[in-house]
């Protein structure tokens, strides 16, 4: 009986699969072997500094600016611009998308003017908001807040449309008032939808700060950047876009922990 | 306090819903209102509490609620509608922040439901990490908080699974036996209806009219031991609903 019960084949397994695992190493692996490819090209000769430099002269460019003290001066100017800019954009964004989410009037006025002015480059206003604004800190500023603005309006009014609405109906079955329903109810419901939002504003915050210091600025990592670039100075180049990238990552990093706190209710 | 439903009609754009509900909800008491799936149950259930409005007639309240009563309406969700970002607790704090009470009488009303719904232990854990049961009784612990005069519940046990909805209903039972609530309880499960209403209103299928109602006169505590009589009214809820429900089963959905 006991070798009729095992007779027969098994069942091939077919599941599995589509499910990412989290493999920590690969990243920062990926990183050094790209640089140290790279390093060793330039060692050999075979990439020309011209072309690109050597990895290690980025670095030497980028210590010559700390040794200076000069790095400070432009990351400090061009934080300045960013938080400036992404904050103000942001709470605006906030406001609108939340007064487009919750008054029909502000919906039908407002959301086919984001709608249409969305998706304009606003690169491309940047010498309007110079004329605007001035030539120094305001049109920075607002081309980053411009910037900010419209992504954070769609994301909020998207996150308070889709605010379950049977708990808005059991607020106001208990009788909650207006301002608390908003308060305790719609915020934090649309709030995993705005945070990926935040996530997609600041990295445009960062693509136009450096657009916008390149126009009449006399320190910022954009300005420097593009210093470096007319001078022909690529490890100069390179160090520069190495900071905006760690600029970049520190941001999403924030964003990650902000995620992690206040959607901690999720996991 | 008591309510009344008068010739109460409602109906979305071209689909009538209800038509001429006539009903008494008296105090003390437990009303179950059954019907076929689409009947306008849930409706009715949102016109009584003032979530809608009725096309005609009235839903008058008789006399006044007791003192203290918060919320005299109080409903209880069929999903519950838990906050997910708040805790039990929290859950059970938000009906209560906008009656400025003071910390020390909030805290107070909040242990008092936790305990009387046996979910003090649990009053710091998420919605997330509770079975549907335990949402459910968080749900009737914030409803409970109000001190109501009357509880609308709307199919709560219904997304429940079996087991579940026997615990649960052993434990409104008990709650009915010490406090006696008042309670307007819609169902489709004929089960709950004869178990737990004092009176069952069986309504027709779109446009839901009341075709009869039913007393049940045995205490809720007694009702398990008398299985036959219970058995009786159950048969014949189900030859009145049978054809109802039969008919309604073949219509298209929306009309």
């Amino acid at each position: 009986m006991a070798e009729t019960r095992d007779a027969g084949r098994t069942v091939p397994f077919r599941g599995g699969g589509f499910l990412p695992r989290p493999l920590g190493i690969v990243g920062p692996l990926v990183f050094l072997a790209v640089i140290g490819l790279w390093e060793a090209g330039c060692r050999a000769g075979l990439i020309p500094p011209l072309v690109l430099p050597a990895p290690s002269e980025a670095l030497a460019a980028l210590s010559h600016l700390v040794e200076t003290g000069l790095l400070w001066k432009h990351v400090g100017a061009s934080l300045q611009r960013l938080v400036l800019g992404w904050t103000l954009g942001t709470l605006i964004g906030m406001a609108v998308g939340v007064s487009i989410g919750l008054f029909s009037l502000a919906r039908a006025g407002l959301a086919p003017v984001v709608a249409a002015v969305f998706p304009i480059p606003k690169i491309a206003l940047l010498p309007l908001f110079v004329i605007w604004f001035g030539i120094g800190e305001g049109s920075k500023v607002a081309t980053i807040l411009f910037g900010t603005f419209f992504p954070t309006v769609v994301a909020t009014y998207g996150g308070v449309d889709n605010v379950d609405r049977s708990l808005i109906r059991m607020a106001q079955s208990f009788g909650l008032s207006w301002l608390s329903i908003v308060r305790k109810i719609i915020l934090p419901g649309a709030l995993p939808a705005i945070l990926p939002g935040f996530r997609i504003s600041a990295a445009i915050a960062i693509v136009l700060l450096v657009a916008a210091e390149m126009i009449g600025a006399e320190f910022g990592i954009g300005a420097y950047i593009l210093l470096a670039g007319s001078l022909m100075a690529m490890d100069e180049l390179i160090a520069g876009v190495a900071i905006l990238s760690v600029l970049g990552l520190t941001v999403n990093w924030l964003i990650a922990r902000a995620e992690r706190f206040l959607l901690r209710w999720r996991l | 306090m008591e309510l009344r439903l008068a010739g109460l009609h409602h109906a979305y754009g071209d689909v009538e819903v209800l038509r001429g509900i006539d009903l008494d909800i008296p105090a003390g008491r437990i009303v179950c209102v059954i019907g076929p799936s689409g009947c306008g149950k849930s409706t009715l259930l949102r016109l009584i509490g003032g979530l809608e409005r009725p096309d005609r007639g009235r839903v008058i309240q008789i006399g006044e609620p007791p003192p203290g009563s918060l919320n005299p309406l109080t409903y209880i969700f069929q999903d519950f509608a838990l906050l997910p970002w708040r805790t039990v607790e929290g859950n059970v704090r938000i009906v209560l922040e906008d009656h400025a009470l003071g910390r020390a009488e909030t805290a107070r009303i909040v242990d008092d439901v936790l305990a009387r719904t046996r979910l003090a232990e649990f009053r710091s854990a998420f919605p997330r990490q509770l079975s549907g049961g335990m949402k459910q009784r968080v749900a009737i612990a914030r409803a409970l908080s109000v001190s109501p005069a009357f509880l609308l519940m709307d199919e709560p046990l219904s997304a429940l699974d079996a087991q579940t909805r026997e615990l649960l209903m052993d434990d409104l039972i008990e709650l009915w036996t010490r406090e006696g609530f008042s309670a307007v309880y819609i169902t489709h499960n004929l089960q709950e209806a004869v178990r737990l209403g004092h009176r069952v209103a069986v309504l027709s299928r779109r446009p839901g009219e009341v075709r009869e109602i039913l007393e049940i006169d045995l205490p809720l505590d007694a009702r398990q031991a008398h299985d036959r009589e219970l058995e009786g009214h159950r048969q014949r809820l189900w030859t009145l609903l049978r054809d109802e429900a039969q008919a309604a089963e073949l219509e298209l959905v929306g009309g």
